[in-house]
């Protein structure tokens, strides 16, 4: 009897394949199986989008699962230039999940509310007895206003550069350093927030990117890999521009961890005209946290729907998409 | 200010010390008569050639064939079996580390016995696996231990740590295995059905991390006895780089001898305080199956008979079937860690065996052969 394993939600391969053989198998209509991070509906007029939020721990340095389900759902809208108007907020609680708790949750999802310019206007909430959930289980939905059409990951070009707003794998290590108990000298914070300040700032001086995606589970690498498969094109990276934090580095270095392959709760990838890279790397860098913000690589023909990372001593090799749960290595 | 992670890797990282290298190398392989083969014992070396791309930078005249050295690739499908039964008994936790997690036994992977209900938990340091017994005195946890040398130690401290706290519900299954060992089955077969190897590995990359715990003694008769020179090499490109260079001088200047390139750490004893509390609890066992290897005399270790109350092997004899089980046909992970065949020549490399549904281990463990391959290979 085949069974659900953890791996199949990791945001690589294996959640790629469970997505495609179930849920596209049987729902699949044109707008689905765009696989954008947010569907475009009503003409182009519309972006919506759906997310659930599980974390361990909910509080972690730099955010908690209410920043983060605002976050999540709104930054995907702004990944289809959609600026973020409504949210609808459902929340399944554990039995004894503490109120005071929820409080400071809720405090959170108004805090980041307000940064995107969007309200909630509908919700639901559900109570579980104990062990049917891991604490709070929260879903948001969200219906943005498309403000520049024809962005998608399908819209990659050769010629195109590719630019990460900022170092690459926050989230994951500040998660799994939290959840792991490893002591660390320099604290890591997660890098959750949200990108529509950001998305319309680039927008509003004229920039049409040609495709966007936040960098959340699965990381650079899936977010590379799928705009060359789903684009027909070659993206070619330096590894020594990607920008990584000494603290990221080391967690990655103990464990045997790829930095490009740690999900990002605030770190997106944008596809942009060779001539107007220098101006998105200046105004990302101008938003505070940002100032990594760097040109990676750019799009070729040379081996079309792969990703090939270039090393500093003139070697090559292909970069995959991350591959069952994260595990450390052996030895 | 404080020493970074990153001072201490950096510079066996830099473009122009591993461009260097590559120059001299390729000069010193212009001497050599042929064409050598050196085989990576250890899957850590075979992921840093891999990942680093190291092989784009020698010349043909170097070879590199893949060694056994992969804790989870060498598993036989029995003792993942074993794993499996033992984590589906009431009220047991079991405990292992990393990838071991992914491996696919005949009934599965102990990922399949947790999506089952079983209590599988994967730890970083079997230390970890003490913590989980205190905290859990209702329940036997039973620490599935594996690995080279370099694990070993860490498990003989867990055994310790145990025993100096009167703990009575943290059992092991043991199944360290020991490098020399398997060396020599690769250059002396026994095995009728195999051909020989002796023509094909010409020199040894040994591992620097077996060696900071075993000594660099352990690989004494290999140049002694069987003619073949050995390096030990860290794990960084620039030590990888150093260790084929340092091989390539030796067949260019007609030398062969056991030589340490990682010598920041490795002696020739070892850490003799690690080696004595293995020996306290652990001693060879007769024959350890190894994947695609077969039996191999003295690779592998076991519990010493005064801690058998310890031994999940013993305490759950009734119930861990002993025969052998044959690994899937069309799968060459035995060649593939033998030094005979490369990843891309087995005919469901990436098609019916992936990291996601994985046919052989050497597609499972990170430090698989077959999973660098498929992560890092094909470019150029």
């Amino acid at each position: 009897m085949k069974t659900i394993t953890l791996a199949q939600g990791n945001g690589g391969e294996e959640n790629r394949q469970l997505i495609s053989e179930l849920f596209f198998r049987h729902l699949k209509n044109d707008i689905l199986q765009k696989a954008e991070d947010a569907a475009v509906v009503e003409d182009g007029t519309l972006a919506m989008t759906t997310d659930s939020f599980t974390v361990s721990p909910i509080f972690f340095a730099g955010g908690d699962i209410g920043k983060l389900s605002v976050c999540g759902t709104c930054n995907d809208l702004a990944m289809m230039a959609a600026r973020p108007c409504y949210l609808t907020l459902s929340v399944v609680l554990e039995e004894g999940f503490e109120t005071r708790k929820l409080e400071k949750i809720v405090r959170s999802i108004k805090k980041e509310l307000l940064e995107n310019g969007a309200k909630v206007v509908a919700g639901d909430t559900k109570v579980v007895p104990k062990g049917s959930v891991d604490q709070i289980f929260i879903t948001t939905t969200g219906l943005g206003e498309v403000t520049v059409p024809g962005i998608s990951a399908s819209n990659v070009q050769k010629g195109d550069v590719i630019v990460v707003s900022r170092d690459i794998g926050r989230h994951g290590a500040a998660i799994f350093a939290a959840r792991e108990g490893i002591e660390l000298e320099s604290a890591i914070t997660s890098d959750c927030a949200s990108l529509w300040p950001m998305v319309e700032k680039v927008i509003e001086t004229g920039v049409v990117p040609h495709a966007m995606r936040d960098a959340t589970r699965g990381g650079v690498a899936a977010v590379l890999n799928e705009w060359a498969e789903a684009s027909g094109v070659c993206i070619e990276v330096d590894e020594g521009e990607i920008p990584v934090s000494e603290t990221v580095a080391g967690i990655c270095e103990l464990l045997g961890f790829e930095p490009t392959a740690l999900a990002n709760e605030g770190t997106f990838l944008l596809a942009v005209r060779p001539e107007e890279a220098e101006k998105v790397v200046e105004i990302l860098r101008s938003f505070p946290g940002n100032e990594a913000a760097v040109q990676i690589g750019e799009v070729t023909d040379s081996y079309l729907q792969k990703v090939i990372l270039r090393s500093a001593w003139g070697t090559k090799r292909f970069m995959d998409l991350p591959t069952g749960e994260l595990l450390p290595r052996i030895c | 200010m404080s020493l970074q992670l990153k001072d201490l890797y950096d510079k066996f990282r830099d473009p122009a010390t591993i461009k260097a290298l590559a120059k001299l190398i390729g000069e010193e392989a212009k001497k050599l008569e042929r064409p050598i083969n050196v085989m990576e014992v250890c899957g850590g070396h075979t992921h840093t050639i891999m990942k680093y791309g190291l092989k784009q930078l020698l010349p043909e005249s170097i070879e590199f064939i893949h060694g056994p050295g992969c804790p989870v690739c060498i598993m036989p499908k029995e003792r993942i079996d074993h794993a499996y039964i033992l984590a589906q008994q009431p009220d047991v936790i079991l405990v292992t580390l990393g990838d071991m997690i992914k491996v696919p036994g005949s009934k599965g992977s102990l990922q399949d016995a947790r999506s089952k209900g079983a209590d599988v938990r994967f730890v970083y340091s079997p230390l970890d696996a003490l913590k989980i017994a205190v905290e859990n005195p209702d329940k036997t946890v039973i620490f599935f231990a594996i690995g080279f040398e370099t694990t070993t130690p860490m498990t003989a401290a867990l055994m310790d740590q145990a025993i100096e706290r009167g703990l009575k519900n943290l059992l092991f299954h043991i199944n360290h295995v020991t490098v020399p060992e398997v060396m020599k089955e690769l250059i002396d077969s026994r095995d009728v059905h195999v051909d020989s190897y002796n023509n094909r590995i010409d020199a040894f990359i040994g591992p620097s991390h077996v060696s900071v715990i075993a000594g660099a003694k352990i690989y004494e008769p290999f140049p002694r006895a069987y003619h073949r020179p050995v390096v030990v090499s860290g794990f960084e490109p620039v030590d990888v780089m150093e260790g084929v260079l340092m091989l390539v001088k030796q067949f260019s200047e007609k030398r062969c001898e056991l030589e340490v390139q990682y010598r920041r750490s490795v002696t020739y004893e070892g850490n003799l305080k690690a080696q004595a509390m293995i020996n306290k609890y652990f001693e060879k066992r007769g024959l350890f199956k190894w994947r695609g290897l077969g039996n191999i005399p003295d690779s592998a270790l076991k519990l010493r008979d005064e801690y058998a109350k310890f031994d999940a092997e013993k305490r759950y004899a009734d119930i861990l079937p002993k025969e052998e089980i044959e690994d899937h046909k069309l799968c060459i992970c035995g060649d593939i860690l033998r030094g005979m065949a490369k990843p891309t020549e087995c005919q469901v490399f990436s098609t019916a065996c992936k990291p996601s549904s994985p046919l052989g281990s050497c597609m499972v463990s990170s430090e698989g052969a077959c999973a660098a391959y498929y992560k890092y290979g094909g470019v150029m």
